[in-house]
């Protein structure tokens, strides 16, 4: 499975959660499938969307899921030792690991050669490191939300896009409406 | 009152309730204030970028965040400040050590002073400096003024600003 095939299926799951989406096309394709007031799509900021979920998490009580990518990851690597020293047991950070930089047209990230990015984060000191294929995501994502311990999810999958357009949603509007998704 | 306390008091006075840090001998005083406060959760990161993303959360959550930084880091952070903190309109007070100003015993330190205020005023950030002690007097209506506007807001303190507290 690709990634927009993931998101498709996991989408009922992710709806009634605070969902911070990571740059580029994870945000898109999210937005396309099942727009949402809890999504906060990130327009820009690669790396971050696993500090601003935890940010988020240790803010409020409840569950929030960092959609972000292995790429994404490799360039914020210093997030792992964060989350696993300031545990957030309703924060749930999924790494989509398809080997590449999708966004940017599939070149290989070196989580998709010789790095283990689920073996990085166990030895940062997280806790709860689950690795799963791409069929298994749905299940282990509830799995992940009903155990209410801080998980961080590797999906393994194939690298590959689909077609589709940007999002023209002002930022601040974005913002707004999940700021108050968060508060009700 | 050390200048520390007082700072970490007006912090906490606004409801400054999350703050990130990064490592830096002149902020060490305030750094130890923050994380001796109950009413403040302390959450050391690994590059400002990374703070300024854990404020970004923090912020939507409902806290008020605050980031204590070098000035070295604005070369980190210039992307993130753009395109996640301006961008989406958030407030991020950022409380800064000037190093590479006057009484600055590394050569080094002063390539990016040079650039410091350059950059902070193309990027159309308010910013005050600090080099004396009664110039903290300003930081609670800077605070104000942060979360008021909903801005990013650098609050640069130099060496002269510490240095009456026996470091240098």
């Amino acid at each position: 499975m690709i990634r927009s095939e993931i998101l498709r299926e996991i989408a009922p799951i992710l709806r009634d959660q605070l969902v911070v989406c990571n740059i580029g096309l994870p945000s898109q394709e999210l937005h396309m499938i099942d727009d949402q007031p809890t999504n906060f799509y990130m327009l820009g900021t690669m790396g971050l969307s696993s500090s601003i979920g935890l940010g988020l998490a240790l803010a409020q009580d409840k569950t929030v899921i960092s959609i972000d990518g292995d790429g994404s990851v490799l360039t914020n690597l210093g997030t792992l030792p964060t989350i696993a020293n300031n545990v957030a047991d309703n924060y749930i950070l999924m790494i989509i690991d398809n080997g590449s930089y999708g966004s940017t047209g599939d070149q290989p990230t070196y989580a998709g050669k010789k790095t283990k990015l689920e073996a990085v984060a166990a030895a940062c000191g997280c806790e709860n490191v689950v690795t799963c294929k791409d069929v298994d995501t749905g299940k282990v994502l509830q799995a992940a939300i009903d155990s209410k311990k801080m998980t961080v999810i590797v999906v393994k999958c194939d690298s590959g896009n689909i077609k589709l357009p940007v999002i023209t949603m002002d930022p601040v509007v974005i913002r707004d409406r999940f700021m108050k998704s968060v508060q009700a | 009152m050390s200048i520390s306390t007082k700072i970490v008091d007006d912090f906490v006075a606004n409801g400054v309730d999350f703050i990130t840090t990064v490592p830096c001998k002149q902020l060490a005083g305030v750094i130890d204030e923050v994380e001796a406060r109950p009413e403040i959760y302390h959450i050391p990161s690994n590059k400002e970028d990374e703070g300024m993303g854990l404020c970004a959360g923090a912020f939507m959550g409902g806290k008020r965040p605050a980031i204590i930084m070098q000035n070295t880091a604005i070369g980190v952070t210039i992307n993130t400040l753009a395109t996640l903190t301006q961008y989406y309109r958030m407030p991020l007070p950022m409380l800064i050590s000037y190093r590479g100003e006057l009484r600055e015993p590394v050569a080094c330190q002063v390539e990016m002073a040079v650039h410091t205020k350059a950059l902070l005023q193309q990027m159309l950030i308010p910013t005050y400096h600090f080099h004396k002690e009664s110039d903290a007097d300003e930081m609670d209506a800077i605070l104000k003024y942060t979360f008021m506007c909903n801005k990013p807001v650098a609050i640069l303190t130099d060496a002269s600003f510490w240095g009456g507290y026996g470091d240098q």
